[in-house]
């Protein structure tokens, strides 16, 4: 059984259990858009989660869930931002060209520190604070200096590793913020302007732009494995994707970017706390 | 302007690029196709709704089987779409890179097309396979069959962006971003590779002032996509909320 029948048996779908009345409230909620927390208890509550708490209760849980969702995009975001400034202020990175690339993404990573921000605090939630003892960009040694003279392509290792990973954090969130349309919207479109970074650094490099089975590439330290640990899943839904359409395994591992959980992101961003 | 001079414009790189254009083509394309948007009953704004639905209309459904559904129509038409380049044996004087990159676009697009028909079947009736109209592409000229992979890609990209709020079902949302970042990763490689802007592959004319992306609902990205299917569509048991 793939997970499309099993949902269907199950009738797993708790949107569908919610009475009529009450999907015209959603509707309504979802237009109010902005963050504020009442706005987002008004979302939050028809979802029906959690039920032995009180209606207050269950909408500070999915408030919660939100904006802990955004301050954990806004550790990795704080790490792309300051990797990037200082890649673009004292790296090694050649003019023109590649400079430009490196400024629009530069350019892309703040904006999204400056949107998530803003976002949780005007959720009644508190941003994190960037990491008091700064990061660490050789990973305690893993790697050499990457902003250093003549250390580029330990740079674009490096830059690659950071948009892949945002790449599969922000899909490994996705579930988390179906509680408010905008803020998933939101994550969405951030998720792919984080692919399309990625793409461009892995071509850069002389890579695809894509991601075939779980290889890391050229110059990518072990430090970096847990970054592509999964991505040679061929099995979406349920459905051994190879068995049904004449692309063979390393396409079908291409077509499919894999999520990463918290857990998991936390620990690769970790490896480069300060 | 005639139907086909607007179906130029928005493959014109130099003009395809900006959303306006995109959506001023959009728009026109749609009156002249069998894209039904709107449930009569529903439509009080006039003009664009389609007073008789086509009764052979092909019905994407509703609910999160008519999203998927929805995806199921876009991936035909980027597969359809990249096996004619393919079939063209690309464009005179393709480079090795320029071929690999689209063999690999055609391969992750068949891919997504075989999956959704099978996913939706296993629960529900797919879609059939569509008709497509690609007379307005030149596969012989280069800037033709990028331009419009870049058109479908960053269509797609908005697509699946904007889809992921009517989605109910998280497993069916996880499979969504699973593809989007890879047409993502698409759209910035076409742009790479067409644009002579080293910057256009997350260029300022997708990626806002808060670093974010394009995301279209279904009735956009649908008026955009119908100059190029022939096959009537009715999209008006999707959800718009």
């Amino acid at each position: 059984m793939n997970i499309f029948q099993f949902i269907q048996q199950f009738g797993a779908d708790p949107i569908a259990e919610v009475p009529s009345q009450q999907f015209t409230s959603r509707r309504e909620a979802f237009r109010m858009l902005g963050a504020s927390g009442k706005k987002l208890a008004a979302v939050a509550v028809p979802f029906g989660l959690a039920s032995g708490l009180s209606q207050t209760a269950r909408a500070q849980s999915m408030e919660s869930t939100v904006t802990d969702t955004l301050n954990f995009a806004l550790l990795l975001e704080y790490l792309e931002d300051d990797f990037y400034r200082q890649g673009v202020e004292k790296g090694d990175i050649p003019t023109g060209k590649d400079l430009s690339i490196f400024q629009q993404i530069s350019k892309h990573e703040s904006a999204h520190v400056s949107f998530l921000q803003t976002a949780i605090s005007g959720a009644g939630a508190t941003p994190i604070e960037f990491p008091e003892g700064g990061f660490d960009f050789t990973a305690g040694g893993a790697f050499p200096d990457p902003f250093a003279s003549g250390n580029y392509q330990v740079f674009l290792a490096l830059s690659q590793a950071f948009e892949d990973t945002g790449v599969r954090a922000y899909k490994g969130q996705a579930g988390n913020l179906m509680g408010n349309a905008t803020v998933l919207t939101a994550a969405l479109q951030i998720h792919s302007v984080e692919a399309r970074h990625a793409s461009e650094v892995r071509r850069l490099r002389g890579e695809k732009g894509w991601i075939t089975q779980a290889e890391r590439g050229t110059g990518m330290p072990e430090a970096t494995d847990a970054v592509y640990a999964g991505e040679d899943n061929v099995t979406q839904g349920g459905v051994d994707v190879t068995t049904i359409t004449t692309v063979g395994a390393d396409g079908v591992t291409e077509a499919y970017d894999e999520p990463l959980s918290k857990e998991d992101v936390t620990a690769i961003a970790s490896l480069f706390l300060g | 302007m005639t139907q086909k001079e607007k179906q130029r414009t928005l493959l014109d790189p130099a003009k395809g690029s900006s959303r306006r254009n995109f959506m001023k083509i959009g728009g026109a394309a749609m009156a002249a196709s069998g894209l039904i948007l709107i449930g009569c009953s529903e439509d009080d704004e006039g003009g664009m709704m389609m007073p008789d639905p086509d009764a052979d209309a092909v019905d994407l459904g509703s609910g999160d089987v008519g999203i998927l559904n929805y995806a199921y129509a876009l991936e035909q038409l980027e597969a359809a779409f990249y096996t004619a380049v393919m079939d063209n044996s690309f464009f005179p004087g393709a480079t090795d890179m320029e071929k690999q990159i689209l063999s690999d676009l055609q391969k992750h697009e068949v891919a997504h097309r075989d999956f959704f028909k099978a996913a939706i079947n296993s629960v529900a009736e797919a879609i059939p396979a569509l008709e497509v109209d690609f007379s307005s592409i030149d596969f012989d000229d280069r800037a033709s069959v990028l331009g419009t992979a870049k058109v479908f890609e960053d269509l797609g990209v908005s697509a699946y962006n904007g889809a992921g709020q009517l989605i109910t079902n998280v497993d069916y949302l996880v499979i969504a971003g699973k593809i989007v970042s890879v047409e993502a990763r698409h759209a910035a490689a076409i742009r790479s590779i067409l644009d002579s802007d080293p910057t256009s592959f997350a260029g300022d004319d997708v990626i806002d002032a808060n670093g974010l992306d394009v995301a279209r609902m279904p009735s956009e990205v649908l008026m955009a996509a119908s100059s190029f299917i022939v096959t009537p569509i009715d999209a008006s048991n999707l959800p718009t909320a």
